[in-house]
């Protein structure tokens, strides 16, 4: 879905503006968002994939007014209603059956994380080196193929083997794993010729996104 | 899919809902005090930048750890303890006197949590997520670097779930220090590419 978040090429934003000695934590309840995320994930009924979708359907002016602990819990919100898992609207509403991670299970997850690396008979169509052109592509649903790269031709640098497929896995937790480049473009393919000539653009992009060049 | 959006549902302040919200998962038992306090610990305190700043001091000093983190880096990483939640999948990327190289995620915040942490505000910031890959040089003049043209600046958009670590220069005249105090000179910025590393 084209949207606010994705923001690759906007030029509205201005100069990048560091932070000297920047606390992890600005406020405490950023921490406590955080917490209360990655706890109510640990239920797994929704994956990283379907919670950043969540985040990316958040109103268009929450998006640009809310600080970034703020979409979070925003989005944490809607996960946790659709799912079925607490309505902040009506907290009566759900009472789900379920057993409550505790310190050591989250433990386990934070060293864990989600590998999204799977097994598969699946053979990559495309070699190291090789010219591809990615897909103009504009998905209702989730995608990782940002719009500025959409419609450019670059080379396969790197392969990492089969990866869930985030495309897919934000609405189908089924879907099969595709296999995962890293694929290079030039500044100027994507952004003209006023762009340096050395500069690059990598981006990590599945199968589905792309097709043979034949230049 | 979104839902219809009214101007009047702007969300209620965020302390006063992540504490209304905590409140009320607590109430019903569906969030373990402990595991939140374990949460914010673990971010707050233990896992930074401080991380990555040991794997890039053994690479400068270790010639076969530089060859084991080219190889397989979440392997090489791991060997400090280091993994788990945003690092599950990591690729080391080197600079060289022909390349630099910068690491965003212009869709949401991608970050190597496992070596740098959570990420700065910065680099969350919609300045930083937009500018990166159509302006990097740009980008590095905010932070007061400039590189040469003929050296290409390589934007690493991280759009999937690999994680990517910058191995920032030795800089010169460091020969006589050891891992420890190489260490101590790598900064957040020099690991995601915003910064380079000064000798003392």
């Amino acid at each position: 879905m084209n949207g606010l978040h994705d923001m690759g090429g906007q030029q509205v934003y201005g100069p990048v503006k560091p932070e000297e000695n920047e606390p992890v934590f600005h406020e405490e309840w950023e921490g406590r968002a955080l917490a209360l995320t990655l706890a109510m994930g640990a239920y797994g009924r929704w994956n990283i994939d379907r919670s950043r979708f969540a985040r990316e359907c958040l109103p268009p002016l929450v998006q640009v007014s809310q600080s970034y602990y703020a979409r979070w819990v925003a989005g944490l919100v809607d996960l946790m209603r659709d799912h079925e898992l607490f309505d902040e609207a009506d907290p009566d509403r759900f009472s789900p059956d379920v057993t409550t991670p505790d310190r050591s299970q989250i433990a386990r997850l934070l060293g864990t994380g989600g590998p999204s690396l799977r097994d598969s008979d699946r053979m990559p169509a495309f070699n190291l080196g090789d010219r591809v052109s990615t897909i103009i592509q504009n998905p209702q649903g989730h995608t990782r193929l940002p719009i500025y790269a959409r419609g450019k031709t670059g080379e396969v640098v790197l392969y990492h083997g089969t990866h869930v497929f985030a495309d897919q896995s934000a609405s189908d937790r089924a879907a099969p794993p595709q296999p995962l480049y890293s694929v290079r473009f030039t500044a100027r393919e994507l952004w003209g010729k006023d762009a340096n000539a050395k500069d690059t653009v990598t981006l990590d992009l599945w199968e589905p996104h792309l097709v043979s060049a034949r230049d | 899919m979104p839902h219809d959006h009214d101007h009047h549902d702007m969300p209620p302040d965020p302390a006063l809902r992540v504490k209304a919200l905590e409140t009320a998962l607590l109430d019903k038992g569906l969030v373990d005090p402990d595991a939140l306090d374990l949460i914010v610990e673990t971010y707050a305190h233990k896992v930074g930048p401080q991380n990555g700043a040991q794997v890039v001091a053994r690479a400068w000093t270790d010639p076969a750890y530089l060859e084991r983190l080219r190889t397989d880096a979440t392997a090489a990483i791991a060997e400090f303890g280091f993994g788990g939640r945003q690092g599950e999948h990591m690729v080391a990327v080197e600079n060289t006197p022909e390349v630099h190289n910068l690491v965003v995620c212009t869709l949401c915040s991608c970050y190597p949590w496992s070596v740098l942490g959570l990420p700065p505000v910065w680099y969350k910031s919609s300045a930083y997520r937009s500018k990166a890959v159509i302006d990097p040089r740009g980008t590095l003049a905010d932070f007061g670097l400039s590189v040469p043209k003929e050296r290409e600046v390589r934007v690493w958009d991280s759009t999937a779930e690999i994680r990517y670590l910058v191995i920032p220069q030795r800089p010169e005249g460091t020969d006589d220090l050891d891992e420890t105090a190489l260490a101590a000179l790598v900064t957040r910025e020099s690991m995601i590419g915003t910064g380079e590393v000064k000798a003392p």
